[in-house]
């Protein structure tokens, strides 16, 4: 009996491994971000409304929002759109753009035609803002807090769960604190 | 028949040198096809930053395809990160500020070599644990299968009738 105790040991450990691997495998890859709990990337960038304006973080300190990257190139951003004008409408957090690697006509015209969820959006041309904020596939969505610390990104299309889920505990969490 | 046969080995064949020419040349488009259609054509102006520049592109993950360094990815974003480590080696950043560059933003993910830490560490230990566990249990198959006497000491019969 003893002589099979090793062996089964070792596959019961095998078995653990996998179940381990495959219950994560929803996450593959999902890169977990550095930036979490780490003060929110600084960026100025002309505004998509009015090149001749700034979008700053240092504007947007004090109160939280939620910085959404899309692109009017991007398949899942127009199956998130429908999601975003639900957050705009319910008022309870503010949307910046960041029109990550776009072109600003059609951005335009993309607000025009679905209707336009955000306070404000950042034009990023090169991408350089985007890469700060460790972005590798639009759509992302970054919850910022007033002390400028990222507390939350969904990788992805933020769908009505990642909103009841994640996103509405954290912003209830605020109005807890602040009552 | 068989005549035919020998004549054609041995009279010289018009298209041999034709199919040999053919193969060259699309051997050669292999060769400069490879270097043309490559991924990244980036060129620095100093031959040590080239190579130091081509070590880090190959040692980034791209983090969109994934299993792909950023030098050999197509991706959008791969080719933006291979701007940043460009910029930053012509702005004189050394490899590990670029790497760190890179951790900060990406994570240790970004990585191929993932650096030591307390949440790497088991990628980096596991392999030799495995091999001390692999070493132990031979060891001891070894000096099990060496302390083992003969139960059967009769000669064998080959050797009686020697």
């Amino acid at each position: 009996m003893n002589r099979f105790a090793l062996p089964i040991a070792l596959f019961a450990l095998l078995v653990v491994v996998l179940a381990i691997g495959i219950k994560h495998s929803p996450d593959k890859g999902v890169i977990a971000s550095p930036l979490i709990d780490k003060p929110a990337p600084q960026f100025s960038l002309p505004s998509l409304a009015d090149a001749t304006r700034t979008v700053s973080t240092t504007t947007l300190r004090g109160r939280w929002y939620l910085l959404n990257v899309w692109g009017s190139w991007c398949g899942t951003c127009r199956e998130e759109h429908r999601m975003l004008l639900e957050v705009r409408r319910s008022g309870l957090v503010p949307l910046v753009g960041l029109d990550w690697k776009d072109d600003d006509a059609q951005a335009r015209s993309w607000l025009a035609q679905l209707g336009d969820p955000y306070e404000v959006v950042a034009v990023d041309h090169d991408g350089r803002t985007a890469i700060d904020w460790g972005v590798y596939a639009a759509p992302e969505s970054f919850l910022v807090n007033p002390q400028g610390i990222v507390v939350y990104k969904c990788m992805g299309e933020l769908t009505p769960e990642v909103w009841e889920k994640e996103i509405l505990p954290r912003l209830q969490k605020r109005q807890a604190a602040t009552s | 028949m068989r005549r035919d046969l020998i004549d054609m080995e041995t009279a010289p064949r018009p298209g041999r040198y034709t199919a040999l020419v053919v193969w060259a040349i699309l051997l050669a488009g292999l060769v400069v096809g490879a270097k043309v259609y490559a991924v990244d054509p980036t060129q620095l102006p100093d031959p040590k930053l080239q190579e130091r520049y081509l070590a880090l592109t190959h040692e980034l993950r791209c983090v969109q395809c994934q299993n792909e360094a950023i030098a050999d990815s197509p991706a959008g974003i791969a080719s933006d990160l291979r701007r940043e480590v460009r910029d930053m080696l012509l702005a004189g950043k050394s490899d590990e500020d670029v790497r760190n560059f890179m951790l900060a933003r990406y994570g240790d993910f970004v990585l191929f070599r993932p650096r030591f830490a307390p949440k790497t560490a088991w990628v980096w230990l596991t392999p030799g644990i495995l091999l001390l566990i692999g070493a132990l249990v031979s060891w001891r198959i070894v000096r099990a299968r060496s302390a083992l006497v003969p139960l059967d000491t009769e000669p064998l019969e080959e050797d009686l009738s020697r």
